[in-house]
């Protein structure tokens, strides 16, 4: 899930610059989960908007803001709402802010941070776990990720910086490398420990991404 | 082949120290500090140390070079992708750089630019092996090199740190890289030294143990407190205490801790903090 969280409200009033009539867009998808672009907060933000004197002409939550066809057409069944609007205020990740911005010549503005792709620990506490890296090599490691995992990305091993076994960037974490050598070591086997890994071959995922599956 | 090398080579009890680069383009007194550096093989040049801006070790050691002392180029991942650490690394050979210490570096968001992007394109594992291409003449790429540098690449370890298996897996990764030579952390207690000692041996590369100038019984909880695998233990703390003259308590100790070194160990890198008119006392010179 991409985990995302709503600018502060002084940052959106900043980035509204002046436009009064809005048109409010929400995910049903991540921004819903997270509390940040869902049913509930769009109305929170209509609220508010009307507090600060704005006009709201309409607003919609679509299912998937990512699902770039889907904005499109879930858009269009508003027309006349997204008309009167002087700009859309897009309640969602950035890539559903895209997708909207794609599908529209209004002004488009993002009233969320995405932050990272997340595992669910409980309801409302996010963890990073994959960096989309597109070189796995999690098989290696016992299944905890060093690139996402430990704070600089290292790949042979712990930095001088791990103190009992906690991060140096976070004493609160566990360093990544730590973990791995626990579970390599429970699992009676040497992993990663094995080899130097090579450098990374950050050639794998373009930037941007694109993948079509044959 | 560098001073250092040689010493090592020789089996002579190797003695560095360190300087930082100014922040500012007045290199006076890190040039004089150096200058004043006797009894000494090589002296280690920071890169932004404590992810602190400063001027680059490369020019800082350039300049060393030219003024006759000995530099150990330090360099980190954490600034510079491999392009960048490769261009700089053979600048620095072209500048008369040998000695090299290969570092991961420390986390930028303790240092004075928290907002910046680490890079860490590669680990310190992956930069001693991209070392050991360029002396054979080949880039990271492959690519054949016009003129070879002949670094002497080290690395650091952290004898004490925990869990000590795990720490020494990585030691022995930096060794199958290419360390030729390894500078510690500063270690206090000689059992510690001991333990790590009698693993590294076999591996028949130098260590030059860290060893630390504690000014103060303050200094030395500051030390625990926040400096990841450093330990100072209460025995000296309680003589720090004691002691009618802290700083030359610390003297003491060090010196102590520098003739534990000769039996155990290839080297000293002395870490004096400003009180390098020290080094010969610690020396026992």
């Amino acid at each position: 899930m991409i985990i995302s969280e709503q600018k502060s409200k002084e940052e959106i009033l900043r980035d509204l610059d002046g436009k009064t009539r809005l048109f409010l867009v929400g995910c049903a998808a991540c921004a819903t989960a997270c509390k940040a672009g869902g049913e509930e907060e769009i109305f929170q933000m209509q609220e508010w908007l009307l507090s600060e004197g704005r006009e709201v002409t309409g607003s919609v939550v679509i299912d998937e803001a990512c699902h770039i066809m889907r904005a499109g057409r879930d858009l269009r069944q508003h027309r006349d709402q997204v008309g009167e609007a002087e700009a859309l205020l897009v309640l969602a990740c950035g890539a559903g802010i895209q997708s909207i911005s794609a599908s529209t010549d209004h002004r488009v503005i993002g009233g969320l941070n995405s932050l990272f792709l997340g595992n669910i620990r409980r309801f409302g506490q996010y963890e990073e776990k994959c960096s989309l890296c597109g070189d796995c090599i999690l098989n290696e490691t016992a299944g905890i990720c060093p690139v996402t995992n430990c704070a600089k990305g290292l790949l042979n091993g712990p930095c001088g910086g791990m103190e009992e076994g906690r991060c140096e960037a976070d004493r609160e974490l566990d360093c990544a490398w730590r973990l791995i050598f626990e579970r390599l070591k429970k699992q009676g086997r040497k992993g990663v420990f094995r080899r130097p890994v090579p450098a990374k071959n950050w050639g794998k995922v373009r930037k941007p991404g694109r993948h079509r599956i044959r | 082949m560098s001073n250092l090398q040689q010493q090592l080579a020789a089996g002579q009890f190797a003695v560095t120290a360190e300087i930082a680069p100014p922040k500012g383009t007045d290199v006076s007194a890190s040039l004089a500090k150096a200058r004043a550096l006797e009894h000494v093989a090589a002296v280690n040049v920071t890169d932004n140390q404590g992810a602190n801006m400063r001027m680059s070790p490369l020019a800082m050691a350039a300049l060393l070079v030219r003024e006759g002392v000995e530099p150990i180029m330090q360099l980190t991942c954490r600034d510079r992708n491999r392009m960048a650490l490769q261009s700089d690394l053979l600048g620095a050979a072209a500048l008369g750089v040998e000695n090299l210490l290969l570092l991961s570096g420390d986390h930028a968001r303790f240092g004075d630019h928290p907002a910046a992007r680490s890079v860490f394109d590669l680990d310190s594992v992956q930069l001693m092996e991209v070392v050991g291409n360029l002396n054979s003449g080949r880039d990271m790429a492959g690519k054949a090199l016009a003129g070879v540098p002949r670094f002497f690449p080290g690395a650091a370890v952290t004898p004490e740190a925990e869990p000590f298996e795990l720490m020494f897996q990585k030691f022995e990764k930096k060794v199958d890289a290419g360390a030729r030579f390894f500078q510690t952390q500063a270690v206090f207690d000689p059992a510690s030294l001991e333990r790590f000692m009698v693993a590294a041996r076999p591996f028949e590369v130098p260590v030059l143990v860290g060893v630390l100038l504690v000014k103060s019984a303050a200094m030395a909880r500051f030390l625990n407190e926040n400096i990841p695998g450093v330990r100072v233990p209460g025995h000296l703390i309680e003589r720090l205490e004691g002691a009618a003259d802290p700083l030359e308590e610390g003297v003491a100790i060090a010196r102590e801790l520098v003739g534990r070194a000769r039996e155990m160990c290839q080297g000293v890198h002395l870490m004096t903090l400003g009180f390098e008119e020290r080094i010969p006392d610690i020396l026992a010179l």
